[in-house]
C-alpha cells in the first residue's frame, strides 16, 4: 500500500485548524518532548528521520542545520511559504489543514537552533491562507508556544509571518532574504550562504513548510520510523500534489521511494476520460519532462534523477495523448520571461527571446532554422544565470524538443498548431 | 518637529492614522524598520487602492527611507498597483495545469460576458481582467480565477459568472492582509 500518513495522520480531525482542535489530536506534545530533549537530542532524531528538504533541492535538512556556525547569535528561521512552482499546491493545502502542525514544527526547529525570531514568508495570492496563519499563530502566542518564556521556560522566540507581493523568485532563498529586509527580492551571491551569513547578515536557515510540517511526527514517533516509511535514498513520506489530466487532482501522501508514478496516478483516478497519458512532469514547472516508459519508476531522487529528472517540489502533472507539447512549453517559458528578476543578463535576455520564439513556433510561424535557434539560446542560459530560476526556464522545452522532436518541427510553417488542427478534424 | 510634519509641509499627508498605526506596528515587529517596507505598501494599498506616490513618500518617512528605495521596492513586485484597478481583480491562472483543463476558454468567455479584453477594466469601473502566467496554487482545482486575491476553482462558464456576479453585489475589498504583520 503506497498510502502513508504522516502529514495527513489527523486530516478529518474536527476543528484541526484551531488551537484546541489539534490539540485534541495530541498537537504540541511534540514541542513539549522536544524542549525536555534538548537541541542536540532533536538533531539527532532529524538525522535518523534522513529527512530531505520539500522546498525542491532535496537538500538534507539535518546537514544543512549543521551548517550554522557553533556560538554566533541572533539566529534566524525562515520558513519558505512562498509555494508558486507551476503545478504546486502542497503547502497551501498544509496551511489550510493542519496550519498548528506547522507550527509546532517551526517551534521545533527553532528550538532546535535557538533562533530569536522565526518568519514565515507567504506568498501575496495565499490570503485566505493567510487569515488563516494569523489566527494560528495569534493562539499560539496565547498559548506560550511563541514569544517571551516558552513554555515556562528560558526560551525566547518570536514568530512573524510575512506577506510577499507576487513574485515568485522570493521562493529562491537568498531572493526571500533580501525581500524580507525590505528590498528587491533578487538573489544573492552564494557563497556565503545563509546558514553562515543571512538575514540581516547573521547565521539563516530557510527550510519548506512540508520539511518543518513533518517534525511533529518526527518527534514523538523517532526519527527511524519515519525513515522507514520510505526507503535509504528516500526516507520518509511525501505529499505529492497530482494535476493536469486526471481524474482527481489533489495531494496524495505517499511513502516515499516504495512509490511508482503509475501508483500514484492511479491513486489520482488515473488518466481523465478514458485516454492514454502521452508525458508528465514528475517535479513541477521546471522540472524535465518524462514519458509513459517512466510510468513504472519508484518515486524516488535517485531513479528520477537517472531518468534525466527530479523531484522539484513534488508536482506530477499528467498529459493526455491530445496535448500538444509545444503549447505547454510556451506556457512554461512564458512564465518564466514573466518572472526573470531581471538581475543577469543571459536569463533576462534569454527569456525574451525564448518566449518570442515559442510564441511564434505555437502558431506554425517559425521555420526549421530558428527551431535551432531555440536551442541555440537554450545552451546560452543552462548553467550560466546567476540562479536557477535561468537555467530551470530551458529544461522542460528542451527535454520536450528532445522527447518529442516530430511535434516541434511540425510546427514549422504550419501556420496554425497541427496538434490542435487534427483534434479538431477528429471531433 | 517631527519627522511625520515634515511631509505635511510639502503637502496634505494621504495615509489615515490607521494606516499609519498598521505601518508602526509592522516597525516595530522586526529587528530592523526596513523590513516593514513590504507591508507598509500593502498598507498604502488597502487604504487607496494602489500605490499613491504621496502614499510612498509617507512611508519613507516613517521607515527613514529615501522615496526612491521605497519606489523600487514597489515596482518589482506584481501584486502592488501602480494606477488604479478596477473596484475587483479578477486573475485567471493559464499556466500548465489549468492550461490543460480549459483557462483559455474560460478567459475568452469571461472577456466576452465582461466585454474587456485581458488586461482591461470593465467601464463602470467594477472588475478588471487579467489572464496570468503565473500558477496561483489551485491547480488540483483547475482551471481556476482569483478574485480580490481569494481563489475560485474547478469553473466553468457558467460558474464564473455566478461567481462574479455574487461578488459585484458585494462592498468594495481591502487587498492587503486581513490582519496586518
Ligand atoms: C526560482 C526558485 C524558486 C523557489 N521557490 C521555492 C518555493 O516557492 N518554496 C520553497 O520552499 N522553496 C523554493 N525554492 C527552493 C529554496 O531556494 C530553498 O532551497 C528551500 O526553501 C529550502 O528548504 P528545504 O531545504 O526545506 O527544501 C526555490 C528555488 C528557486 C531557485
Ligand atoms: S537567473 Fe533570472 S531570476 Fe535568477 S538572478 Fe538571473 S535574472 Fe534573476
Ligand atoms: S496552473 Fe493554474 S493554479 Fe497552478
Amino acid at each position: 500500500m503506497p498510502e502513508v500518513k504522516v502529514l495527513t495522520r489527523h486530516l478529518g480531525a474536527e476543528g484541526l485548524t484551531t488551537l484546541a482542535g489539534y490539540e485534541r489530536v495530541g498537537g504540541y506534545q511534540a514541542l513539549k518532548k522536544a524542549l525536555t530533549m534538548g537541541p542536540e537530542a532533536i538533531f539527532a532524531e532529524v538525522k535518523a528521520s534522513g529527512l530531505r528538504g520539500r522546498g525542491g533541492a532535496g537538500f538534507p535538512t539535518a546537514t544543512k542545520w549543521s551548517f550554522l556556525p557553533q556560538g554566533v547569535f541572533p539566529r534566524y528561521l525562515c520558513v519558505n511559504a512562498d509555494e508558486s512552482e507551476p503545478g504546486c499546491f502542497k503547502d497551501r493545502y498544509l496551511l489550510e489543514e493542519f496550519p498548528h502542525q506547522l507550527l509546532e514544527g517551526v517551534m521545533i526547529c527553532a528550538y532546535a537552533l535557538q533562533v530569536s525570531h522565526a518568519f514565515i514568508y507567504i506568498r501575496g495570492e495565499y490570503r485566505a491562507q493567510r487569515e488563516l496563519l494569523d489566527k494560528a499563530v495569534a493562539e499560539a502566542y496565547q498559548a506560550g508556544f511563541a514569544g517571551q518564556g516558552i513554555l515556562g521556560q528560558d526560551w525566547n522566540c518570536e514568530l512573524i509571518v510575512h506577506g510577499g507581493a507576487g513574485a515568485y523568485i522570493c521562493g529562491e532563498e537568498t531572493a526571500m532574504l533580501d525581500s524580507l529586509e525590505g528590498l528587491r527580492g533578487q538573489p544573492r551571491l552564494k557563497p556565503p550562504f545563509p546558514a553562515i551569513k543571512g538575514l540581516y547578515g547573521q547565521p539563516t536557515v530557510v527550510n519548506n513548510v512540508e520539511t518543518l510540517s513533518n517534525l511533529p511526527y518526527i518527534i514523538s514517533e523517532g526519527g527511524a520510523k519515519y525513515a522507514a516509511m520510505g526507503t535509504e535514498s528516500s526516507p520518509g513520506s511525501r505529499l505529492f500534489c497530482v494535476s493536469g489530466h486526471v481524474e482527481r487532482p489533489g495531494n496524495y501522501e505517499i511513502a516515499m521511494g516504495r512509490t511508482t508514478f503509475r501508483e500514484l496516478l492511479e491513486m489520482a483516478g488515473g488518466v481523465w476520460r478514458g485516454r492514454g497519458i502521452k508525458a508528465m512532469q514528475p517535479g513541477g514547472g521546471s522540472m524535465q519532462i518524462l514519458g509513459p516508459q517512466h510510468l513504472d519508476l519508484a518515486i524516488d531522487f535517485k531513479a528520477v534523477a537517472d531518468a534525466g529528472s527530479a523531484l522539484g517540489a513534488g508536482a506530477l502533472v499528467i498529459m493526455d495523448e491530445t496535448t500538444c507539447l509545444v503549447n505547454v512549453s510556451m506556457r512554461l517559458v512564458d512564465f518564466y520571461e514573466h518572472e526573470s528578476c531581471g538581475k543577469c543578463v543571459p536569463c533576462r535576455e534569454g527569456t525574451y527571446f525564448e518566449s518570442e520564439l515559442m510564441h511564434r513556433l505555437e502558431a506554425g510561424l517559425a521555420s526549421t532554422a530558428e527551431l535551432a535557434t531555440l536551442a541555440d539560446i537554450c545552451a546560452n542560459m543552462d548553467g550560466r544565470c546567476f540562479c536557477l530560476l535561468g537555467d530551470t526556464a530551458t529544461w522542460f522545452v528542451m527535454s520536450a524538443y528532445k522527447m518529442f522532436p516530430e511535434e516541434f518541427q511540425r510546427h514549422c510553417g504550419a501556420g496554425h498548431c497541427p496538434v490542435r488542427a487534427e483534434l479538431e478534424r477528429v471531433a | 518637529m517631527t519627522e511625520a510634519s515634515t511631509v505635511s509641509q510639502g503637502g496634505i499627508p494621504v495615509l489615515d492614522a490607521a494606516t499609519r498605526a498598521r505601518i508602526q506596528r509592522s516597525k516595530e515587529l522586526y529587528p530592523s524598520a526596513r523590513s516593514a517596507v513590504l507591508p507598509a505598501l500593502w498598507a498604502v494599498q488597502d487604504q487607496l487602492g494602489f500605490l499613491v506616490p504621496e502614499g510612498l513618500a509617507e512611508v519613507a518617512v516613517e521607515l527613514g527611507l529615501e522615496p526612491s528605495e521605497v519606489e523600487a521596492v514597489s515596482t518589482f513586485y506584481s501584486m502592488y498597483f501602480q494606477h488604479q484597478p478596477g473596484r475587483h481583480l479578477i486573475q485567471v491562472c493559464r499556466n500548465v495545469s489549468c492550461g490543460l483543463r480549459g483557462s483559455d476558454d474560460l478567459l475568452r468567455h469571461l472577456e466576452t460576458s465582461l466585454g474587456v479584453e485581458d488586461g482591461e477594466t470593465t467601464e463602470d469601473g467594477v472588475f478588471t481582467l487579467e489572464g496570468t502566467v503565473e500558477c496561483l496554487g489551485g491547480c488540483g482545482g483547475a482551471p481556476m480565477m482569483q478574485v480580490d486575491r481569494y481563489s475560485y476553482e474547478n469553473l466553468d462558464a457558467e460558474k464564473a459568472d455566478q461567481i462574479l456576479a455574487d461578488v459585484r453585489a458585494r462592498p468594495a475589498p481591502s487587498s492587503g492582509a486581513a490582519t496586518d504583520a
